[in-house]
């Protein structure tokens, strides 16, 4: 093949390709049974945003609760009618806030709508090519999903309300409507709920692994990937062989609740009378419930990672430094984040001996985490840093990943987990480092491919009013919950009055519920930029952070196909910015060796640099 | 009408906000400032980083020193003083990892800032480097996993022989305990012997059931091991002494237990608190519904002395409970009810017995069981 053809300009290369793109397609087929990468992204996003609303509202009700103990709720009671009763919140609606926040947040926010979005919009655009493997499995991916949604977003409208066990539903609770209302038809519609969004997980997963294994465009090394697709692919990865085991536990809660089996209960009296259920064992649930969930923890982080290396590398005008290692810490996290889930389970009696186990395998895991902050920080180091929005809530990412990774490594001490298991320092860990680290991913995400997905750009200043007051405000609302869990105040308590050890503290529970209000509000400062700037924000250009990545070589509004004509060839990594010797600070990677003789390393010639 | 007016005031907020944002976005197209690499926004985010970066840690240090008397209460326990030791000792790790590492990422982004004529220093990577930095923290943490280890086992550990036995369960929304009384042998439950008198489902076709008592709060000697055998007769609890450092899950159909030493009697820490109304307590952190925020129950730690004499003074269940009793007992049984000091077989121990080593073997024999 002749380079020439396959080099920077070779979209102008009109091809037999071309008018296969044109082809007309029902309004239908174009946005609603789309099956068209880009467009399934944004139907994620979209999706994802809505129910981030939602999340988020949610948590606002409970921080209300806790901020603000004694003040009257009656002005909510044109929305939550009767879970208001004399002004006060239901304490059983309140479970049910804190298990749909959770639920909410993490499979269908940080799940769904951080990898569905960023994985089905980047892998396509970021390898070269045309679409994901199988487009229609990708249309009912995100269609699974959308069951999902309805489902859940139904239960929550339940006079019985929605689950409300924990987002770990454990049973028994979770199994027996006499223990709680929302283990009614609840959770009967939360697990059907789930049971779609795993379908739509494995669909999306199966396709991201298949289409980055066959469809890379001629030069695409796996060493020559983006960090973004690695992420996404190890993410997929980590999914496929995690969702199947809380199917499973779905699967056998389902036969528990409906069906009379055993699986995890026995021994249970309850409302009068004892049940039928032996031999049963809770604790086997959490065994699977774990083993999905911890490696979920990483399904949601390592996307957003992902985003941030490419990001970071992009505006420090710096190639991401210690790209293999980068990628060996997260092969290493995904292996290892197989073998942890127990250490959720300390003080559940699981045998003490398991214990041990999973603390050393735990705190082995603190160490390619370690290597990950580490490279970001060199990254940064000697960079011409550009603080785009984006940037800077990659920045704000690697603090949180940081701050909150650290307390990880006490949670991780089965000595020390005893007093910490299930209080608020539990809750101040996993918010960093996992809600708010991988919330700022996706909002990285966002601002930084904005202009790829609709053409326009994002207003900056009000993208710097959104990162500063998110960025304060998400350390105001969860560092002081630090203290309050060093304390020992426990997790979905829906009020600390009842004892004597959680009577302090009241003015700092108001501080964060403030913090949390304000945060959620600016939340909309960002709505209306994304909407706005759909329609009305400013045109961009072809490749606006001049980065080297495939996709800022498509058209500026690429149709359904991505390239016109060729796809580009690749023949060097995504990383060759600030090159010594080359006059630009970035060097696309569809640009040949030979195109670039000044700022070549001693290894850098093209396979078949001859023939020119 | 006064939502109305907000109504329409917001509106207006809201309006008023979008002239401004359109009216700014059109000066910077006059101005140009969208053609500039970077504007002067840059710098001001650079040092946003680190006034933020300033800021934040003052307000960490401050904070935690001026809360200490609220955010760790006193450890009571022997295993309680050695995990808070622990636990300070990693934070102190930890913190030093966090000011040091948020310092870098905040300098960093500001020193190395855009500057026109600059260029980014083409840093691939570092063998050497990263060597360096994936050995320390692994050496780190493997002294952490020994420590851990350390503590972890010596609190798992099988009881003390002579450890006071006492079960408590959790319940939809209580805790509950029972004391094994003078034979120091918990009687027999089981799960369907449940009802509205019998809470804990105790077997009374077992001998060892008819001394059993329980009180309305949980009473412990001072310096002596305590066990404590858990269970749940619904959902999942977990039983919370905050100040014991004690954590340990109620699992129905699967008891669980936790031992450990008290060291302060609750007269003691009032003193030293100066609250003559301190009580410890016990909390639920597993959530198990409705009332899952109140499950609140007492501890009373007391001199051995105080303790010897209170358990002696116990009324029975079934010394409570006759009636009710009768209609459970088995024939031969019945003679036991309504005895003030009904025939028992020998106690198995007393209740603190010193251990021989006769019960140093019996101890490892239920370790080579386990």
């Amino acid at each position: 093949m002749d380079l020439a053809h396959i080099s920077t300009d070779s979209h102008i290369n009109h091809s037999h390709d071309h008018d296969h793109d044109h082809e007309e397609l029902s309004w239908i087929q174009k946005y609603i049974f789309s099956e068209d990468h880009k467009v399934i992204a944004k139907q994620y996003l979209f999706m994802g945003i809505m129910w981030a609303i939602f999340g988020g509202a949610m948590s606002l009700i409970f921080r209300l609760q806790l901020g603000f103990p004694n003040a009257s709720m009656d002005w909510l009671q044109p929305l939550l009618g009767d879970w208001i009763k004399e002004g006060k919140l239901d304490p059983e609606f309140y479970l049910a806030l804190v298990t749909m926040h959770g639920t909410i947040m993490v499979f269908f926010v940080l799940t769904a709508g951080l990898s569905g979005t960023f994985s089905n919009f980047l892998i396509p655009l970021q390898i070269g090519a045309r679409d994901m493997a199988s487009g229609f499995l990708n249309m009912l991916s995100f269609w699974f999903f959308g069951l999902s949604s309805i489902i859940m977003m139904v239960s929550i409208f339940l006079e019985t309300g929605p689950a409300s066990g924990g987002w770990v539903i454990y049973p028994p609770l979770s199994a027996l409507p006499q223990a709680v209302t929302g283990s009614g038809l609840g959770m009967t519609l939360w697990l059907t709920s789930m049971a779609f969004f795993i379908v739509s997980s494995l669909l999306g997963g199966i396709n991201y692994i298949t289409t980055i294994i066959n469809l890379r465009t001629k030069g695409m090394s796996f060493f020559r990937m983006p960090l973004t697709i690695w992420a996404f692919f190890i993410t997929a990865v980590i999914g496929l062989l995690s969702f199947p085991v809380l199917f499973a536990a779905a699967l056998l809660l389902i036969f528990d609740r409906s069906f009379g089996t055993s699986f995890f209960l026995s021994d249970i009296y309850i409302a009068g009378e004892a049940l039928q259920h032996t031999g049963g064992s809770p604790v086997l649930f959490q065994h699977l419930f774990w083993f999905l969930g911890h490696p979920e923890v990483y399904i949601v982080l390592l996307p957003a990672l992902g985003i941030t290396s490419e990001i970071i590398a992009t505006n420090s005008r710096k190639p991401i430094f210690g790209y293999k290692a980068m990628i060996l810490s997260m092969l290493a996290i995904a292996f290892l984040s197989f073998i942890v889930w127990a250490h959720h389970m300390f003080v559940t009696g699981m045998n003490p001996f398991l214990g041990t186990i999973f603390m050393f395998l735990t705190l082995i895991i603190a160490v390619p985490s370690a290597v990950k902050a580490f490279n970001y920080i060199t990254t940064l180091w000697r960079g011409n840093i550009i603080f785009t929005p984006a940037m800077l809530f990659s920045i704000g990412l690697v603090s949180f990943f940081i701050s909150g990774g650290l307390t990880g490594i006490i949670l991780g001490n089965a000595a020390a987990d005893i007093q910490l298991h299930d209080t608020y320092f539990v809750v101040a860990h996993f918010h960093l480092v996992m809600g708010s680290a991988s919330f700022f991913g996706m909002l990285a995400g966002v601002y930084h491919w904005f202009p790829k997905m609709f053409g326009r750009m994002l207003d900056d200043t009000l993208g710097y009013i959104h990162f500063w007051i998110s960025f304060v405000g998400i350390y105001m609302v969860f560092f002081p919950l630090h203290y309050i869990g060093i304390a020992g105040f426990p997790r979905r308590y829906y009020s600390f009055t009842g004892f004597d050890f959680t009577r302090s503290f009241t003015d700092l529970n108001t501080f964060v519920s403030i913090a949390a209000i304000i945060t959620f509000t600016a939340q909309f400062i960002f709505v209306f930029n994304f909407i706005y700037s759909i329609f009305k924000g400013r045109k961009a250009n072809s490749n606006p952070w001049k980065s080297n990545t495939l996709e800022w070589t498509t058209p500026i509004h690429p149709g359904h196909g991505n390239w016109v004509g060729e796809i580009p060839t690749v023949y060097r990594w995504s990383y060759d910015y600030s090159k010594p010797g080359a006059s630009e600070d970035f060097i696309p990677q569809n640009v040949p060796y030979a195109h670039t003789p000044e700022s070549n390393l001693p290894n850098e010639v093209d396979p078949v640099a001859h023939k020119h | 009408m006064t939502g109305l007016l907000i109504g329409i005031a917001a509106v207006l907020v809201f309006a008023i906000l979008l002239l401004i944002f359109r009216i700014q976005t059109l000066v910077n197209v006059m101005k140009g400032s969208y053609t500039n690499r970077v504007n002067s926004s840059n710098k001001f985010h650079a040092l946003g980083l680190v006034i933020f970066m300033t800021i934040g840690l003052g307000l960490f240090f401050w904070y935690s020193s001026v809360a200490t008397e609220h955010y760790l209460p006193k450890a009571v326990s022997e295993h309680g003083v050695k995990t808070d030791l622990m636990f300070w000792v990693t934070m102190s790790i930890l913190c030093f990892a966090f000011i040091v590492t948020n310092i870098f990422l905040f300098v960093f982004a500001f020193k190395y800032q855009y500057k026109e004529n600059n260029k980014a220093f083409f840093y691939p990577d570092n063998h050497k480097l990263e060597m360096i930095w994936t050995v320390i923290p692994a050496i780190v943490m493997a002294i952490l996993v020994f420590y851990g280890w350390k503590e972890w086992s010596e609190i798992t550990k099988q009881e003390p022989k002579d450890a006071v036995v006492i079960e408590i369960m959790g319940k939809q929304f209580a805790w509950q305990v029972r004391y094994p009384g003078k034979d120091m042998t918990l009687g027999n439950y089981h799960f369907t012997k449940i009802d509205a008198s019998n809470e804990f489902g105790v077997d009374f076709t077992d001998k060892a059931s008819y001394d059993d008592f329980m009180p309305t709060e949980l009473y412990i000697p001072k310096g002596k091991p305590v066990l404590l055998r858990i269970r749940a007769r619904d959902v999942l609890h977990s039983v919370f002494a905050p100040h014991f450092r004690l954590k340990m899950d109620a699992v129905p159909g699967m008891p669980t237990k936790f031992w450990f030493v008290p060291t302060k009697t609750t007269e003691t820490i009032r003193e030293e608190l100066g609250n003559p109304n301190f009580n410890y307590e016990i909390a639920c952190t597993e959530v198990c519904g409705r009332g899952h925020f109140a499950m609140r129950f007492i501890i009373k730690v007391v001199e051995p002395d105080e303790y010897k004499k209170w358990y002696t003074e116990q009324k029975t269940f079934v010394d409570l409970n006759k009636d009710y009793v009768l209609t459970k007992a088995p024939k031969e049984l019945i003679p036991l009810i309504g005895k003030d000091n009904p025939p028992i077989d020998e106690p198995k121990q007393t209740l603190f017995p010193v251990v021989d080593t006769i019960s140093t073997i019996a101890d490892t024999t239920q370790k080579i069981k386990l």
